[in-house]
């Protein structure tokens, strides 16, 4: 027998509200989970202090030092490259068997485990290139692990902007290149910006590709040379080794932080721009 | 009314999509400072023969042209001819209306500032005549800064036709521009044509053959690619030469 279209309405409508609702469960509780076992240690003292002791005692102040540098520089290689490749893919070329083959290797580059770029990162440039343990070494390596997302979201945005967009810009005597830098960009920005802060997220979680390429230095980095340790890798020692859980949870509780106000600030500037725009 | 001189010459035109055949062998001159008014059902290459006068159609894959079109005796598709200026000098309003997502300022002065012009000065005077040609001043001038996308249909088709303006252009081509647009608005463009056809050669294709009747001084017939009739407006809708002309204009199709 046939359940009357209002009943089957009812249902999918619970269902699916319940999905939401069992995700955001998830999501809050793990969020609530880490920050009640961490911040009791975190505190300014906890942020700007030097680690003793191997972590068990003292602050983290080397690691989010490190951790900005090491993503800082990821997205400062990997956004150029992949914003770039984007745009030649959708403006410059027609589809066609290169760039399916292009786009191919992204989609596999984005499934390969981060484990492997780390190894991968190890050979190339710590010992082939002689980058040895560092920043520049370990940004290079999450640069081209974060490189396919930013490629495909960005993709997508440009994609997703409309072709009278391209063709009003063209007929007002606009080149390619400016149709790209003053109409599409700008319209693409959210895409891309989305795309840029999943690589972001990924670069601050990331553990293992880090270990392999920047080391584990506790000392203070003072160039993209030298070794470093990020709040993941840190976490990971911290906790495995058994040297300090309180210290594992702070250094988490500031990671989830980090994290959330990341995607705030972005999110806000992009709304403050399409709002301008739009 | 041929007195002026000629402004665009097609001779021998033909267009091809792929294998289809989109212009048949069309020959056609038009004056200077005029407007000319091109009918005929949709399908029939009107748009098509728009879009080759700014060379719009280079953008799309598997677009062949043949024979020539020339602007001022110049061969616009000679190899040479620097296709970003002649889109500076041919003009383009589109069916619907498409503001960039920018401020109505900086939709005005997108084409300047692509030539160059950086004095503030001389944008800000551009952007307010320009806006005036276009009978569209009065409601925007105390909102330059907010965004053009927020205008209604018909202003935003005016800021369109602005923009134009402001790239001080010869020729302006027109496809179906008021074809999403209610009477009033409509008459706000018609009204702007006729004074602005002193100082620009316009080319308006319409669906609206009352459209053409009411603003053109020629008229053109296209029917499956061909140009079917051509002459002035008052002869071709009062005694057309070709049956098919006189069956599209009383409605009997299209």
């Amino acid at each position: 027998m046939r359940m009357p279209p209002k009943y089957t309405q009812l249902a999918a409508q619970l269902v699916m509200g319940l999905a939401t609702l069992a995700t955001l469960a998830i999501l809050v509780f793990i969020i609530l989970f880490v920050l009640e076992k961490g911040l009791p240690v975190v505190g300014l003292k906890f942020l700007l202090s030097n680690p003793q002791d191997m972590g068990k005692a003292g602050g983290i102040f080397p690691v989010v030092v490190g951790t900005i540098l090491l993503t800082l520089v990821a997205i400062a290689i990997a956004t150029p490259l992949g914003v770039g490749t984007a745009i030649y893919l959708t403006e410059y070329t027609r589809e066609s068997r290169i760039t399916r083959v292009i786009r191919f290797g992204a989609d596999c580059l984005a499934g390969i485990p981060s484990i492997i770029f780390g190894l991968f990162g190890f050979i190339f440039f710590v010992t082939i290139l002689q980058m040895g343990w560092s920043i520049l070494s370990g940004g290079l390596t999450l640069a081209f692990m974060i490189l396919p997302t930013i490629i495909r979201t960005s993709e997508e945005a440009i994609k997703s902007v409309p072709d009278s967009f391209r063709e009003v810009s063209f007929s007002l005597g606009a080149t390619r290149w400016e149709t790209v830098q003053k109409v599409v960009l700008p319209s693409a920005l959210p895409g891309i910006v989305t795309g840029v802060m999943l690589g972001v997220g990924r670069s601050i979680g990331e553990t293992a590709a880090v270990i392999f390429t920047a080391g584990s230095s506790l000392r203070m980095p003072t160039s993209l040379m030298d070794s470093a340790r990020t709040m993941s890798v840190h976490f990971y020692i911290l906790a495995r080794e058994g040297i300090s859980t309180e210290n594992a949870y702070g250094t988490a509780a500031i990671l989830v932080i980090t994290i959330l106000l990341i995607n705030l600030t972005a999110y806000g500037l992009m709304n403050r721009f399409v709002a301008k725009n739009n | 009314m041929m007195s002026n001189p000629i402004k665009i010459s097609a001779k021998d035109l033909k267009a091809f999509y792929g294998p289809e055949q989109l212009l048949m062998s069309l020959n056609i001159d038009i004056p200077d400072r005029q407007i000319l008014g091109i009918i005929g059902p949709a399908g029939s290459g009107k748009t098509t023969f728009l879009r080759s006068l700014n060379r719009l159609n280079d953008l799309i894959p598997d677009f062949r042209i043949e024979g020539s079109i020339t602007l001022d005796g110049q061969d616009i598709y000679h190899p040479k001819f620097d296709v970003v200026a002649l889109r500076k000098r041919v003009g383009m309003l589109f069916a619907l209306p498409v503001p960039l997502p920018k401020s109505i300022y900086e939709n005005i002065i997108y084409g300047p500032r692509l030539s160059g012009v950086g004095d503030r000065k001389k944008l800000d005077q551009l952007v307010e005549s320009s806006l005036r040609s276009a009978f569209i001043w009065d409601e925007v001038k105390n909102r330059l800064n907010s965004p053009a996308m927020r205008l209604s249909g018909g202003q935003q088709q005016r800021l369109c036709l602005a923009r134009i303006l402001a790239l001080e252009p010869e020729v302006i081509l027109l496809d179906e521009p008021c074809s999403g647009l209610d009477p009033i608005s409509t008459a706000k463009i018609e009204e702007a044509l006729t004074i602005l056809k002193e100082k620009y050669t316009i080319i308006l294709v319409t669906n609206n053959t009352k459209q053409a009747a009411r603003v053109a001084d020629r008229t053109a017939f296209f029917l499956m690619g061909s140009l079917v009739e051509y002459g002035p407006t008052g002869e071709l809708f009062t005694v057309p030469q070709d049956k098919r002309t006189s069956d599209y204009i009383t409605g009997r199709f299209g």
